[in-house]
């Protein structure tokens, strides 16, 4: 159970930490219909563009590393799902959830993976390096635990303009072992900057489990030391996602400081397309699919529910295997970029 | 025993200084630990103590006195029962030279000039730029309560507010990541390095992150910031605090890297950096902050990045440095003037983008050519200077290209040794009697 706020409550104006109830299930965190629709679709779409980039990596269209995010995706679908809009959303590089969740669009982002000129970079960032100011998206970025002082940097502009924005900063169990990470949390707290700390903790940093590589493996309490709240969510979750988020962004958004939220979630796939993922057993992965799957989960409530039918369900993965298909076709058949590109954008 | 009270230094890099105000006067008694006279620098102000019992038997340099030399006898102090010896007038303080030469053809020739100190034309250039752009703040350890470790922020907290001239915890690499994410959402962040020694906890943020970003993003992504604080030694503060990043930062495409030798430059580039939509590296000296140049009155005066500067015109040997280099450039160009040679000092001023075309014009026109500067030798800055010159004016060279450089090892500690590290200007016109067969 991650609950702490003890030293939170007492330095925080006297308000109440947002406080993680025993069952996330039992914390008005039902979803309408529509919510369960919403979050069917959007992570349906994240599965399905990832099961197609990892076919298109085996068939050598994209190269480089390719990090899929097949299993974490209620993490990101809940979040936004929480989000207002101007907030803005910072990860690392398992980021193709993230822009697909932020509505950047399929067909940029899978030709950017194929190195295209219509790739969301121009096909010069790749995988790893993709951005939408548009869609409030600032990356995409390679270095682990690099995106963390910069989404408090986006908070901190957000503070200096009085916006009523939050930055969304994702970051995995692996991260957050990184000195930077502690740097950021100091100055976030010290300055009350409107930043959401996302651990996504899918339990391997690499092939690295978190009891092998943390001394505390209870990521809530990472901000302890620095008097940020943290919650524990059960991240295969998308309504509990969603309930925390919500409660850790109002926290955020009336100048309370910074928060985290460790999301308990899990890849099924390698870490990148090269592992093997001999570090875990193929039960453990296959325990996990049958049992957590965060997509399944809602399929199970609407059907019993009858909320939706086989039917219509079958539909919308019908129309979103479309959706996919047509941006690996896009991606499979645009140009490289023009030769002249090497030299442009180096400098504005 | 008489006792010499010495004018005393506030920091390893102070020459001179105003003797501010007597605290005691002649033939008053004196313990240890009694405040005897007020100092001031542009930097600080510090109080000199007695440092054994006595009187104080002779006041040497009064009241009000400016540029007086550190070590210059202010005062006598004897124990009590000894005769007052007669004391002789007190050695006048050493001129500093000041060998620059005018300021290039930037300058408007009816512009009004005032004279600034570094340290004040880069404050000037920081405050006119935060009146004009909302969107520009400084961030950095000791920038705000303290106004900066080396004085270069004052009066800025007092103008601005804490909304916009923020203290940071010492955390190099968390406030540099902090400043570029905020870059990334369109704020003008300057952010100040204590001493760039001290960025290098910060070179991933500053490399991969605000270097790389625009051309990672297909330009979507901007990163308007300026990385400033002093480069390069100071004085007897060894290794670790005593080195020149010019080069590295140069190696870097997505970068600029600018090093003002004068207050005019400073100010001037400064501003153009506050305003670029680039991550610029701009690097100051420590022992620059303090020397005094005219500078172009008013709040408009901007000097354009990747232009150089030709400090002094020459016909027979080109001398090219930057920064402090100028320093020894100009000084061996005065002495080798006096020996019958016209030397041309080029005075880089942005290190990237490199302003080649106006070397490859003095090379061609004088055949000659030694590089200056305190850092190392090996990928240096003249490194990258004799490659251009290679491939750009070979023909037209009477002798190899010579660079004189910082020596090949950290710097040490020994005020000699230390020296020895360091070019000096009688290097420079050794090379550039070489490269004349003289």
């Amino acid at each position: 159970m991650g609950l702490f706020m003890a030293a939170a409550t007492s330095t925080n104006r006297g308000k109440t930490a947002p406080r993680k109830t025993q069952n996330a299930r039992a914390n008005g965190a039902a979803f309408s219909k529509e919510e369960e629709l919403a979050a069917f679709r959007n992570m349906l779409l994240i599965r399905r563009f990832e099961e197609k980039a990892g076919q298109m990596y085996g068939m050598g269209l994209i190269g480089g590393f390719c990090h899929l995010y097949i299993g974490q995706e209620a993490v990101v679908t809940g979040v936004i799902m929480a989000a207002a809009e101007g907030d803005q959303t910072i990860t690392g590089y398992r980021d193709h959830g993230h822009m697909l969740g932020c509505g950047m669009d399929p067909k940029a982002v899978m030709a950017e993976l194929t190195g295209r000129k219509s790739g969301a970079s121009k096909g010069k960032g790749g995988s790893m390096h993709m951005f939408s100011k548009a869609n409030h998206f600032y990356g995409g970025h390679g270095i682990v635990g690099a995106q963390v002082p910069l989404g408090s940097g986006l908070a901190f502009a957000n503070r200096y303009r009085r916006n009523g924005n939050i930055c969304f900063t994702y970051f995995g169990d692996g991260a957050a072992n990184q000195g930077q990470v502690y740097e950021s949390f100091n100055m976030a707290e010290l300055w009350k900057l409107p930043v959401v700390y996302i651990i996504e903790n899918n339990r391997y940093a690499m092939g690295t489990s978190v009891t092998r590589s943390s001394a505390l493996t209870d990521f809530s309490k990472r901000g302890q030391s620095f008097n940020i709240p943290g919650e524990q969510v059960d991240g295969m979750d998308v309504r509990a996602v969603k309930a925390a988020a919500t409660r850790a962004a109002e926290w955020c958004r009336t100048g309370d400081g910074p928060m985290i939220l460790e999301m308990q979630t899990y890849r099924y796939r390698g870490h990148s397309m090269s592992d093997p993922a001999k570090y875990r057993s193929k039960d453990e992965v296959q325990k996990m699919r049958e049992e957590r799957d965060p997509i399944e989960q809602v399929r199970a409530r609407l059907l019993t529910s009858k909320q939706a039918s086989e039917d219509d369900l079958k539909k919308i993965d019908a129309a979103i295997r479309a959706v996919v298909a047509e941006a690996a076709e896009f991606a499979s058949h645009e140009p490289e970029p023009d030769p002249a590109e090497i030299w442009t954008d180096v400098l504005g | 025993m008489a006792t010499n009270i010495l004018m005393p230094a506030l920091s390893p890099t102070m020459e001179k200084g105003r003797l501010a105000k007597w605290l005691k006067k002649e033939g008053d008694a004196v313990r240890s630990g009694d405040v005897l006279a007020e100092i001031e620098t542009d930097k600080a102000t510090m109080e000199v103590e007695a440092i054994e019992d006595g009187t104080l038997v002779k006041i040497l340099v009064p009241d009000g006195t400016d540029n007086v030399a550190v070590n210059t006898p202010i005062a006598v102090i004897e124990a009590d029962g000894e005769d007052v010896q007669a004391l002789g007038p007190p050695a006048p303080a050493a001129a500093l030279s000041e060998s620059a030469k005018g300021f290039g053809p930037a300058i408007p020739k009816d512009k009004a000039m005032v004279t600034l100190s570094v340290r004040e034309a880069l404050r000037d250039a920081m405050a006119e730029e935060m009146r004009r752009d909302d969107s520009v703040f400084i961030i950095g350890e000791e920038v705000a309560e303290y106004e900066g470790a080396y004085k270069v922020t004052q009066g800025l907290l007092q103008e601005f507010g804490a909304r916009r001239v923020v203290d940071t915890p010492i955390t190099e690499h968390g406030f540099a990541g902090l400043g570029i994410g905020a870059a990334f959402a369109g704020l003008r962040p300057i952010v100040e390095f204590m001493t760039f020694n001290f960025a290098m906890q910060a070179m991933d943020q500053i490399i991969n992150s605000a270097a790389k970003t625009r051309y990672m993003s297909g330009a979507q992504m901007d990163c308007p910031i300026v990385f400033r604080g002093p480069n390069g030694a100071a004085a007897r503060v060894a290794a670790q605090h005593s080195q020149d990043y010019a080069a590295w930062y140069s190696h870097i495409p997505g970068l600029k890297v600018v090093t003002p030798y004068t207050a005019a430059d400073a100010k001037g580039l400064l501003k153009s950096a506050i305003r670029d939509p680039n991550p610029v590296i701009f690097l100051e000296n420590e022992i620059l902050y303090g020397h005094k140049f005219e500078v172009p009155a008013g709040d408009d005066f901007l000097v354009p990045i990747g232009k150089a500067r030709i400090a002094r015109a020459g016909k027979d040997v080109t001398l090219v440095s930057f920064g402090i280099g100028m320093d020894y450039a100009l000084k061996a160009a005065d002495e080798l003037e006096r020996e019958g040679v016209s030397a041309e000092a080029i005075d880089l001023r942005t290190i990237r983008p490199m302003d080649s075309e106006t070397i490859i014009q003095s090379v061609k026109k004088t055949g000659r050519c030694i590089t200056v500067e305190e850092g190392w030798p090996q990928s240096g800055v003249g490194a990258e200077i004799m490659a251009k010159i290679m491939e750009d004016a070979f023909d037209y060279l009477d002798a190899p290209v010579m660079r004189i450089c910082g020596k090949d090892v950290p710097m040490p500690y020994a005020a000699n040794l230390e020296k020895l590290a360091l070019p000096n200007v009688k290097e420079v016109v050794q090379a550039a009697k070489a490269v004349l067969y003289r």
